[in-house]
């Protein structure tokens, strides 16, 4: 069989369905012993990051060629009569999300070592499919597997929250899981219509991406599918006024669930709009792209200003998310090759720095069994590796320049205002004042003041190995930004090109097939 | 006296279907819920085999062979069930076992 | 110019290796990176400065380490020598290692000296890509640089209540500042394409039409740029509106206050002011904003430093004074005498704060000086020198900053007679307030405890070297400025290529005008050094004569700093607060997931209408079982 075929040999689909089928030894395995299993996560979880970073470098160096390029699996035909297949393919837009996925797993694993303390089975096959689910998501080309992949992450998650969470877990699981459910469902009739008009159109189904691209709704229908797209893809962002189930997961997620919620999940929305939302819908309403750049202003704004005031050191960062995944849409939306670079990178960003952020919540919390403000305070002084973590964590994430925050900053704000959106773009920029603000206040009242307390035990050495890599990456990104963009340029422009060409051509009225060469990009 | 006829048949299967709902709607005891809906398994049983026979067909009375067969492992599985239920809830009265709601 | 490289890195090398060694506990290893990775970047830098300047005509000499990002935002890390960043190295590198040398005997105590020190480095990193680079990125870089390395110092002393809370004040406000300069340079490269400094400017002077049409707000793009990047020096060189966080600084310890606070960070708003001097000559509008508001600092701030008791604190908003000078002289369109008092005043300014140091050191950190008094027998060279200094800043011939101040009150004269007095008020005032200071600490009567009597003692001389170099300089760098009556001007002959000169406007006083000028500026320090003298020689109670003679509301507003912090919290900081709390509380929790909240209880309100006729109760689901087989059986016959 084919798939098994792909499984044997270095492909995507190995890369996507690695993790499940490492899961398959741990059902057997002795629950007692959780030292092992927990070995056996952390050893997998990097097996998996070495692959995919195998396989990108083999991907990259292959042609000689100076951009990633566009790199489909073979694709397997499941249900042929709606043109529903199984389709991979890996481009410079999903390539550094995948190696951030990758990569942050051994990292939430090393994190969760010792706050999770119970079920650890459980723990690591929910953990082995949800990283399926999205990778499996963010390389999907057929729009009907995408959506299964979608899906495919929210059981996992939904777990993760409900069963190590919090006090409030069962409350915050359920609200995570219903948000996301009634933002994906309307998608899921969404890519359904699309399918069908592509069959008017065309004369047979298909839900195959590069397919869809070539088929222009009118813009009345694209607008209602944009909707059903924008509403799974807002939710999952967060944009405002959709954030209210960010705080309350995030707060009551174990650290490693809010290390991937944060650095990965919340990825998929953007990386959603950047793939589907843009391309597919070019003649969606100028005043529809222009509510959502002011979302994601407000976004910016409000959820700093939120932010500045929480009392709990989770729920501050949790909200910081949502200025930060503000400026991503900002970028997004604001349709320049700069804006769409920094977006990207700005995703990669927010992964590292907020990641880190919220391991470092997890190991304050295990220390002190608090995250509230008001009973932490001079960590600075027990704990200084840690508050050195802290500090550079909380500079890259306030933008500072040398680091990575500030590269996606700048490229995101300068697109927009090269785009055009001059007095957004002014307005973005006191985002960055205010993420000052709050971070500062964060650092005021942990690192800093006097110590009262008993614990001294600095960092472990799991943590270490947690953190360094991350800090490592925040500098490098900060100090040789353009190693990391570069790769990732040519996919975007192509995305842009397409949009363009697509937006340039006059306006249907009925669903028509138009000659575009999209084949161009595809292998 | 008349020959025992279809109907005679019938109209028993008929009243020992009606006692076996009765008791099955009525009692309050497991066992005998149990035990009444085997009556109006089995009456429906009569009134195939009945059936078939006035009609010399043989494919109605090997289905009840069937069905003697899946009663008999409901019957298994259902003992089982109130066997457990009895060890773990010290009843098998069903006004007190309402847990179908949590 | 590979030897840039050097210089810049060498700091960096230094935070990094004191930082590793901050974890451990050696403090001869942290002292001597320290001292030899800012030596080091010292002698080089004094090398390559002497052979760029004595050069036959130097040119600017770009350096580019590599591409930060590439097409289509195309920025480079690259530097950039040329007269103007070779006086800024010459101060940041020399005034920099000075003062980690005094570092080494004044923080030898201190349990965080390797954090201390790899902190100081860092800054001194920063600083040189704030003044070395060729474009706007890396000076931002180094800008905001120096703002985290000033954050860290100023909290230096964490575990006080005290400095966390300023560091944080400082970052934030000068993160406003930044984000004017971010805006600048969002549009210089939505504009040019491109951030360097030369192809900008260059770009700018040979576009007519772009110097002559309103961008937006009735300015021109030339003046909106000269304006974004003023604010963005507002803040960074603590000018009003922006000042506030630099007197809060001083909770950082002393030489950082020196380095940081006085001679080098803070005058970064100046060198940008200067770097891109062809921007505001050609928007008269904003100069006239510099001016008004740097004048308004300058005697604004003088007149608080009149009442302070805190020894750093008078230093403080002496800092912020000079500045005002500064920009002042930027303002009146004098660049080169603005670098000018940039550089006497690193020397001066870093002598008196190390000085103050030196003194605090003795008093086991007392820093009131009302508790101080007599310190001259037990402390001589300090004595000496912080006299040294004291002279120098208030402006008496011959020290240096007679030599700045009074170029500055001259162009300020042409420019504009009201400002001009203005000016030499806030002369005499800076010699006050110095004097007062000066005589409170030194002369009199000794205030303090018995117990810290015990303990007065002259510092080490790592501590007195830099007192004394600092001193030395402050007392001669003077002269490479104008001198009065000649027209001989160094400092102005190697800066002249940086300056753009649309239309010649040099002072050409005749001497009797000039012998006027020198004279009432030396009047008003001496007047200033006579009333400091007559009030305070008995001690503090001077401060009461001197609230008798200037009223006693103007004395509060004085001492209470004209109330602008809280000025600032009631009208800016607890809006704020509020708003964000009823974002959160209200529109987060109430409006939105109440919304949601409301959403779900109706679905469960209508669920819990089925969930009636689900009772567990097995007789019941029987019950609806049978009814269901009439109804169907009754439907199929009937």
């Amino acid at each position: 069989m084919k798939f098994l075929e792909l499984l044997t040999n270095p492909s995507l689909t190995l890369i996507v369905f690695f993790p499940t089928l490492a899961a398959i030894p741990l059902l057997v395995a002795n629950k007692r012993n959780e030292k092992r299993i927990k070995w056996y996560l952390l050893v997998v979880f990097t097996a998996e990051f070495l692959l995919s970073a195998y396989l990108v470098t083999l991907l990259y160096l292959k042609d000689g060629i100076k951009y990633f390029p566009l790199v489909a699996d073979p694709t397997i035909p499941w249900l042929p009569r709606y043109g529903i297949a199984y389709r991979l393919a890996i481009d410079g837009i999903s390539m550094p999300l995948i190696l951030l996925t990758t990569f942050i797993m051994p990292i939430v694993i090393l994190g969760s070592w010792s706050s999770i303390k119970k079920h650890w089975k459980l723990y690591g096959i929910s953990l082995l499919i949800l990283t399926t689910g999205i990778l499996g998501a963010f390389l999907a080309y057929d729009l009907i597997l995408f959506y299964i992949f979608w899906e495919v992450m929210l059981v996992p998650m939904y777990l993760i929250i409900g069963v190590w969470g919090g006090e409030r877990r069962i409350y915050a699981a359920v609200k995570f899981f219903l948000y996301t459910l009634a933002g994906s469902l309307p998608m899921l009739l969404a890519i359904l219509w699309l399918g069908w008009r592509f069959s008017k159109a065309a004369g047979y189904w298909s839900f195959h991406y590069l397919e869809l691209l070539t088929m222009l709704l009118p813009p009345q229908e694209q607008l209602w599918l944009f909707i059903g797209f924008a509403l799974a893809f807002a939710i999952k962002v967060p944009l405002f006024p959709l954030h209210t189930w960010l705080p309350d997961a995030h707060v009551e997620a174990p650290t490693g669930g809010s290390v991937i919620l944060a650095a990965v999940l919340l990825k998929l929305g953007t990386y959603g709009f950047m793939r589907f939302g843009v391309p597919l819908f070019p003649h969606v309403k100028e005043e529809v792209i222009d509510l959502i750049l002011v979302l994601s202003l407000i976004g910016i704004i409000y959820a700093a200003l939120v932010a500045w005031v929480q009392e709990d050191m989770k729920k501050l960062i949790a909200y910081s998310s949502v200025a930060h995944l503000g400026f991503v849409t900002l970028g997004i939306f604001s349709m320049t090759e700069i804006s769409w670079s920094g977006a990207l990178l700005q995703m990669v960003n927010h992964g590292l720095s907020t990641g880190a952020l919220f391991l470092l919540v997890g190991m304050i919390y295990e220390r002190f069994h608090t995250k509230k403000f008001k009973e932490l305070g001079g960590l600075a002084q027990p704990l200084p590796l840690l508050a050195f973590f802290l500090v550079f964590s909380a500079m890259a994430s306030a933008g500072l320049p040398g680091l990575n925050g500030f590269v996606g900053e700048l490229m995101i704000l300068t697109g927009t205002y090269i785009g055009g959106y001059k007095i957004y773009t002014v307005i973005g920029a006191i985002g960055v004042i205010l993420a000052a603000l709050y971070l500062l206040r964060m650092l005021k009242e942990t690192v800093w003041g006097e110590y009262t307390g008993a614990v001294k035990k600095d960092l472990h050495s799991y943590e270490k190995m947690a953190l360094f890599p991350l800090a490592v990456l925040m500098l490098l990104i900060g100090i040789i930004p353009s190693v990391f963009i570069k790769p990732s340029q040519e996919s975007i422009l192509q995305t842009l090109k397409i949009y363009s060409v697509r937006k340039n051509y006059p306006k249907v009225t009925k669903p028509l097939i138009i000659p575009i060469d999209i084949d161009k990009e595809k292998k | 006296m008349s020959v025992v006829g279809f109907s005679h048949y019938f109209f028993l299967g008929l009243i020992l279907f009606s006692i076996g709902a009765l008791g099955a709607l009525t009692r309050r005891n497991g066992i005998t819920i149990f035990l009444s809906i085997e009556l109006m398994l089995n009456s429906v049983n009569l009134i195939l085999v009945s059936y078939a026979s006035t009609n010399g067909n043989l494919a109605g009375q090997i289905l009840v062979f069937f069905m003697f067969a899946i009663a008999a492992a409901e019957a298994a599985v259902g003992l089982a069930f109130f066997i457990a239920i009895y060890k773990h809830r010290r009843t098998i009265n069903i006004d007190r076992l309402t847990f179908l709601r949590w | 110019m590979t030897s840039l490289i050097a210089i810049v890195l060498l700091p960096f090398l230094g935070a990094v290796v004191n930082g590793i060694l901050s974890f451990s506990n050696s403090k001869r290893a942290v002292t001597f990176t320290a001292l030899a990775t800012t030596g080091g970047s010292l002698v080089i830098a004094l090398y390559t400065i002497w052979r760029y300047l004595t050069e036959l005509s130097p040119q600017p000499i770009e350096y580019v380490l590599y591409k930060w990002l590439e097409k289509p935002l195309e920025i480079q890390i690259s530097f950039l020598l040329d007269p103007l960043s070779a006086i800024m190295l010459f101060v940041v590198t020399f005034v920099g290692f000075f003062i980690h040398l005094y570092s080494t005997g004044y923080m030898s105590d201190d349990e965080g000296y390797g954090r201390y020190f790899a902190y100081l480095n860092l800054f001194m990193g920063m600083m040189l890509l704030l003044i070395l680079g060729s474009n706007l990125l890396v000076t931002f870089i180094g800008w905001e640089g120096v703002g985290l390395c000033s954050y860290l110092l100023i909290g230096f002393y964490y575990k006080q209540d005290e400095p966390p809370r300023a560091s944080m004040k400082a970052f934030v406000v000068n993160r406003i500042g930044d984000f004017a300069f971010l805006i600048a340079i969002f549009i210089s490269f939505a504009h040019f394409a491109t951030l360097e400094y030369r192809e900008i400017l260059n770009a700018i002077a040979t576009n007519q039409q772009l110097q002559d049409t309103v961008y937006i707000f009735g300015l021109t793009l030339p003046a909106l740029l000269a304006l974004l990047l003023f604010i963005a020096a507002t803040g960074k060189s603590a000018q009003l509106p922006l000042y506030v966080w630099l007197p809060d600084a001083m909770a950082g310890p002393t030489p950082v206050s020196a380095l940081i606070h006085a001679a080098t960070m803070v005058t970064a708003g100046v060198y940008l002011l200067t770097r891109t001097n062809l921007l505001f000559q050609l928007s008269p509008n904003i100069l006239k904003l510099v001016t008004l508001i740097s004048v308004a600092t300058a005697f604004m701030a003088a007149s608080i430093a009149i009442a302070q008791r805190d020894i750093k604190k008078v230093l403080a908003y002496s800092t912020v004074s000079q500045l005002g000078y500064m920009f002042l002289a930027a303002g009146v369109g004098a660049f080169v005498v603005s670098i000018f008092h940039l550089f006497t005043h690193a020397f001066f300014k870093a002598l008196l704060f190390l000085g103050s140091g030196s003194v605090i050191h003795a008093m086991e950190g007392e820093q009131d000086i009302y508790k101080m008094g007599g310190l001259k027998q037990h402390l001589p060279h300090t004595y000496i020198t912080f006299l040294i200094g004291t002279l120098a800043i208030a402006g008496f011939p011959p020290l240096a900053g007679f030599f700045s101040k009074d170029a500055i009150l001259a162009y300020t004269y042409d420019h504009s007679k009201a400002i001009y007095f203005i000016g030499l008020i806030t002369a005499g005032l800076t010699s006050f307030y110095m004097f007062r200071m000066f005589i409170l600490t030194f002369h009199g009567e000794f205030r303090g405890t018995e117990e810290q009597r015990k303990h007065l003692h002259e510092s080490p001389p790592s501590m007195t070297l830099p007192l004394w170099i600092l001193a030395i300089g402050s007392a001669f760098v003077g002269f490479i400025g104008k001198i009065p009556f000649t027209h001989y001007d160094l400092f102005g002959k190697i800066l002249s290529p940086v300056i753009v000169k649309l239309e010649e406007k040099a002072v050409h006083h005749d001497v009797l005008h000039e012998v006027l000028l020198i004279t009432l500026s030396v009047v008003a320090a001496l007047l200033g050094l006579v009333a400091a003298k007559v009030l305070y020689s008995q001690g503090p109670t001077g401060d009461e004569r001197l609230k008798s003679i200037i009223t006693a509301p103007l004395y509060t507003l004085l001492k209470g700093k004209y109330f602008v912090d809280e000025l600032y919290t009631f009208v800016i900081v607890t809006p704020l607060r509020t708003t964000a709390n009823i974002l959160w509380r209200f529109v987060d929790q109430l409006i939105i997931d109440g919304t949601l909240h409301l959403a779900a209880g109706i679905v469960q309100l209508i669920s819990a209408l089925g969930s009636f006729t689900t009772t567990g109760n097995l007789r019941n689901y029987m019950l609806y079982f049978v009814i269901g087989i009439i109804l169907l059986i009754a439907y199929t016959v009937g």
